[in-house]
């Protein structure tokens, strides 16, 4: 199991936690296990997310790895200037 | 509306065009002419993107009628290298970077240009408010400031 | 990607700073830049704009214009895609106006003619008839229970329950629990603030030339710093499938993130298919002023608790952002940013994207950071000015480093922070004595930075050269950086290596130039084709050898034989195998095509001294200096280039520019005259001092490098104006009747 953190302002759409353990060894199956878990939070999902691993900011690729005692943080994805 | 014949010197060549009463020297420099070195940045005489020189004078072409032209001389980036020889200002701009984006460059050449003929030996305060109206976003002027005031300096050693 | 071969010493190429490449191009007036191109036939476009903040468009007359002499053909809503939904909507919604015009200079209806004289007599002639609405420009009214409602269910979920429907998006994060950390602080302060919205301000407008025949097929040249972005995006407004529109994008003329987005492309297109003839459209600079940029409008709420040595105890803020008429003000960023730079216990931080009668935020280098770093550093300095504290000590003492818990939640790798700081107290600059009436302030300031799409390929030729394409546009001098990357890595000379920026038939998707991300994620991919070229040409040499390829390794350009295989065979230069690549297996090209994800986050501090006149309130800035950590510096001059464009864009943020709304909703200062950025007698010399403490995420630990300079100097600036003033300025722009009203109001005490 994998704990994702999600930043605060989701915790009105996954039943008010804040931390959500889920099965995953991908990123793409992170995001996945957190629909599955909290269906509320698919829209934000869908808005784009980046999902940090061990302080490494993913913004996009679903492919990269995750392991159980990785550190797993759910961020708003990045648009730049 | 019917349309002003025009005869004047570009870049040392004879040119004759057509052109709209209220057409401004850049339409006609860019549009009719093919001439696309001066830019418009914004049309209203701010940005100094479009600058040429007129007998010698530093205008903003966007503030100018074609029409106005006519029996004048008018340089324009394009006639700043001499064939394959770059003006030392342009070469000293390559070399310091003093150019990001580029849009301003030919402006800002132009008008350096034009300050060096007058003074050839300028302090960098009197180059910023020389510039002062050739806005460039990119750069901060630093290395501008910087390109002008050695090129200068070369040019007073060489001449 | 393989980043086992991290190299970070030895480089003969990297690190020099040779003459780039389109230079000659840029000096002689030869480069072709947005709207510098033509085709036959080509008619020339205007777009009709609201001259209202909020209307309902009731009818659109067009008979007049087109009976006019030369008038080519007119396009309104009714000719773009129906049914889109999301992102696409809303940029549909904001390149055409639907039934309601949503700010002062929203598009409602184009003309093509042919002439641009034509095209702007037409414009006068199309008659829009409007049913004017109550309209707010300001994010606090707008936020209020009896502001107008710019558009119902425009609100996401995210947004608690009871707040006004413009409040469309809601963020909330942090850690810890931030009142017990007020209660150990010696000293607390709380403070609002507020900034104005201001544009991206490149020289260049936004043009285009566009072709879209009977067939579906379509062409277009536009300045952009994504034309991917712009060919997917135009596509779907136009309800074209995306490989038949190829999009080439010209030289560009600044974008700092204001290019990022579509504003006009689609209309030429839309244009071009209506009236079956190239269409060029420019936009006149009062548009690019009302319709496109600028950044979000702020009003900041910070409480900061620090104790008698220094440390801070806790930290919160309340960040409300309008973005104009549509969702997307970056104030996550702004959230995510603003305590970043230190290692916090107990931080929480609260974000608002409000909709107001503004033209559509678009992204404005390391967007929503600046600001944040405006607010939270004054107050770090207004606590180091009463507790007598020195402002870069306390803010050592408090910085972020490798496996500090991040104010946005995970854990920092390698950063530079620390250094930049170190390197900021040891610069003359800091020490130098001041002047009466002098101000000296210093800022941090920090972004994320981004990898993102990346498609590369690294073409050889016969002789020996190489001919590399690649996918985002040039906006600083990147095809240097690329060209001296991969000449680093093929060992052959600089000038051997010729860039282009490809178009998007010729190359996999490459996400916008943005977020920092074209030396990083471009570099990145240069180096990776660059290898992948490599590994062929040491094939052929084996093949020739009768060796094992991994028995042959690359060296000055060279291959050679290695191991048991070291000295049996001469070194084989590059141009030798180019020479029969057709006859010993084909042409030999390197690919990248991948998401790099390593980007790594950078740190920035400045240094400022500032001087008021206290009868003019105008502030002089006198000395700048900016200290940041750039990973590795590819080309050196173009990095202390970066750093000198964002400290003068963050000059003018601080001092001078701000959309002027009047009470109409009508923007008043939309020409550079009355918007006034920096012009060169306003700024001295930036100095800069490049910090490298290298990224793991990159093969020479590049971290990007343009975004970062534009977060500290709005902060640095206030904070020297401040002690100048000896008055805290809380609002931007300090222009002079900003800084007279605070030294009255302190007359007055
Ligand atoms: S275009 Fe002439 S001054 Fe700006
Ligand atoms: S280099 Fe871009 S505006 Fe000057």
């Amino acid at each position: 199991m994998v704990e994702v953190n999600l930043w605060s302002g989701l915790r009105a759409l996954a039943d008010g936690k804040d931390k959500v353990e889920v099965e995953a060894a991908t990123v793409g199956e992170v995001l996945e296990g957190l629909v599955m878990a909290h269906p509320g939070l698919q829209d934000a999902i869908d808005a784009g997310v980046s999902v940090a691993v061990d302080g490494r900011v993913i913004a996009s690729s679903l492919t990269e790895p995750v392991q159980p005692d990785s550190e797993v943080f759910l961020m708003q994805r990045l648009k730049g200037g | 509306m019917s349309k002003i014949h025009v005869t004047t010197t570009i870049n040392g060549d004879e040119v004759e065009y057509l052109c709209d009463p209220r057409e401004t020297m850049l339409d006609v420099l860019r549009d009719r002419l093919g001439l696309t070195g001066a830019k418009e940045g914004c049309g209203t005489g701010d940005c100094g993107a479009c600058s040429v020189t007129l007998d010698g004078r530093l205008v903003c072409s966007c503030l100018m009628l074609g029409a106005e032209a006519d029996g004048h001389e008018i340089t324009t980036i394009e006639g700043m290298a001499t064939g394959e020889e770059l003006h030392p200002l342009q070469q000293k701009f390559i070399e310091y970077a003093a150019l990001q984006c580029g849009i301003c460059t030919p402006g800002i050449l132009v008008a350096t240009k034009a300050l060096l003929e007058k003074n050839p030996d300028p302090t960098e305060t009197e180059v910023r408010y020389w510039l002062a109206g050739n806005l460039c976003r990119c750069t901060g002027y630093d290395k501008i400031i910087r390109a002008v005031m050695d090129t200068a300096a070369d040019m007073r050693e060489a001449s | 990607m393989a980043l086992d071969d991290r190299k970070t010493s030895g480089f003969t190429q990297v690190g020099t700073r040779p003459n780039r490449p389109d230079g000659l191009d840029k000096v002689t007036g030869r480069a072709r830049f947005g709207a510098d191109v033509t085709a036959p036939g080509m008619l020339f476009a205007t777009i009709v704009r609201s001259p209202h903040a909020h209307a309902r468009i009731k009818k659109i007359d067009s008979s007049k214009a087109e009976a006019l002499a030369g008038v080519k053909g007119v396009v309104t809503r009714a000719d773009f895609a129906t049914g889109l939904t999301g992102e696409n909507w809303n940029i549909l919604e904001n390149v055409m106006a639907g039934d309601t015009a949503l700010y002062d200079g929203h598009a409602v209806a184009a003309v093509a003619a042919t002439s641009a004289l034509i095209a702007r007599d037409a414009a006068k002639l199309i008659e829009v008839e409007y049913e004017i609405l109550p309209h707010v420009t300001d994010v606090d009214a707008a936020m209020a229970d009896n502001a107008p409602v710019i558009r119902e269910g425009a609100a996401d979920k995210s947004v608690p329950e009871g707040m006004h429907p413009n409040v469309v998006r809601y963020h909330e994060s942090g850690h810890g629990d931030v009142d017990a950390g007020f209660a150990e602080a010696d000293l607390v302060i709380e403070d609002h603030f507020r900034t104005e919205a201001t544009h991206q301000g490149y020289i260049e407008p936004h043009a285009c030339l566009a072709t879209l025949g009977g067939d579906g097929k379509g062409e277009l040249w536009c300045c952009t710093q994504g034309h991917w972005n712009v060919q997917k995006i135009c596509a779907a407004l136009l309800g074209i499938e995306t490989a038949n529109l190829r999009v080439t994008a010209s030289e560009i003329g600044g974008g700092f993130g204001g290019k990022t987005a579509v504003f006009i492309e689609p209309v030429a297109l839309a244009l071009a298919r209506k009236t079956n003839k190239p269409v060029k459209l420019v936009m006149p600079r009062p548009d690019v002023f009302k319709a496109t940029g600028p950044t979000a409008s702020t009003s900041m709420d910070i409480k900061i608790g620090m104790k008698k040595d220094g440390t801070i105890t806790a930290a919160q803020g309340v960040f409300r952002l309008q973005g104009g008429a549509f969702p997307g003000a970056p104030m996550e960023f702004t959230a995510m940013c603003a305590f970043a730079p230190y290692a916090l216990k107990h931080v929480h931080q609260v974000g608002y994207d409000v909709i107001t009668n503004r033209p559509k935020q678009a992204a404005y280098r390391a967007p929503g950071s600046p600001m944040a770093a405006f607010a939270v550093e004054s107050v770090i300095d207004e606590l180091c000015r009463k507790l007598e504290l020195d402002p870069i000590e306390t803010r050592l003492k408090n910085a972020s480093k490798k496996g500090t818990k991040a104010s946005f939640g995970p854990m920092f790798d390698q950063i530079g922070l620390v250094e930049t700081l170190e390197a900021a107290k040891a610069h003359p600059h800091y020490s130098a004595p001041l002047k009466p009436g002098q101000g000296r302030g210093i800022s941090c300031g920090f972004w994320f930075n981004h990898g993102g799409e990346t498609a590369v390929t690294l073409a050889l030729s016969e002789d020996g050269t190489a001919q590399l394409a690649v996918g985002t546009p040039d906006i600083g001098g990147s095809r240097a950086s690329m060209a001296l990357m991969a000449a680093e890595e093929l060992g052959i000379p600089y000038e051997n290596i010729r860039v282009t920026i490809a178009d998007t038939a010729t190359l996999g998707y490459n996400e916008v130039s943005h977020g920092s991300r074209v030396t990083y994620a471009s570099g990145l991919a240069t180096i990776e084709a660059a290898r992948d070229a490599v590994g062929k040409l040491c094939a052929r040499a084996a093949a020739k050898w009768g060796i094992p390829e991994d028995a042959v390794k690359w060296e000055n350009g060279c291959a050679v034989p290695s191991g048991p295989n070291a000295g049996d065979f001469d070194p084989m230069p590059i141009a030798e195998i180019t020479k029969r690549m057709g006859a010993t297996g084909g042409p030999i090209v390197g690919h990248f095509e991948a998401t790099p994800e390593g980007a790594g986050v950078s740190f920035a501090t400045h240094i400022v001294d500032a001087e008021v006149d206290p009868e003019t309130g105008k502030t002089s800035v006198v000395r700048y200096t900016v200290v940041q950590d750039a990973g590795k510096a590819i080309h050196p001059t173009y990095v202390e280039g970066q750093y000198q464009g964002g400290a003068a864009q963050g000059i003018g943020w601080a001092l001078n520019e701000e959309y002027i709304y009047g009470d109409d909703g009508r923007l008043q200062n939309a020409v550079f005259l009355d918007y006034r950025i920096p012009v060169a007698s306003d700024l001295p010399m930036i100095d800069t001092v490049i910090v490298e403490v290298p990224n793991p995420g990159h093969p020479y630990g590049v971290r990007g490098v343009g975004e970062t300079s534009i977060c500290p100097p709005l902060a640095a600036i206030a904070n020297a104006v401040s002690a100048a003033a000896g008055v805290r300025l809380r609002e931007l722009p300090m222009s002079p009747p900003r800084i007279l009203a605070a030294l009255e109001r302190q007359r007055d005490g």
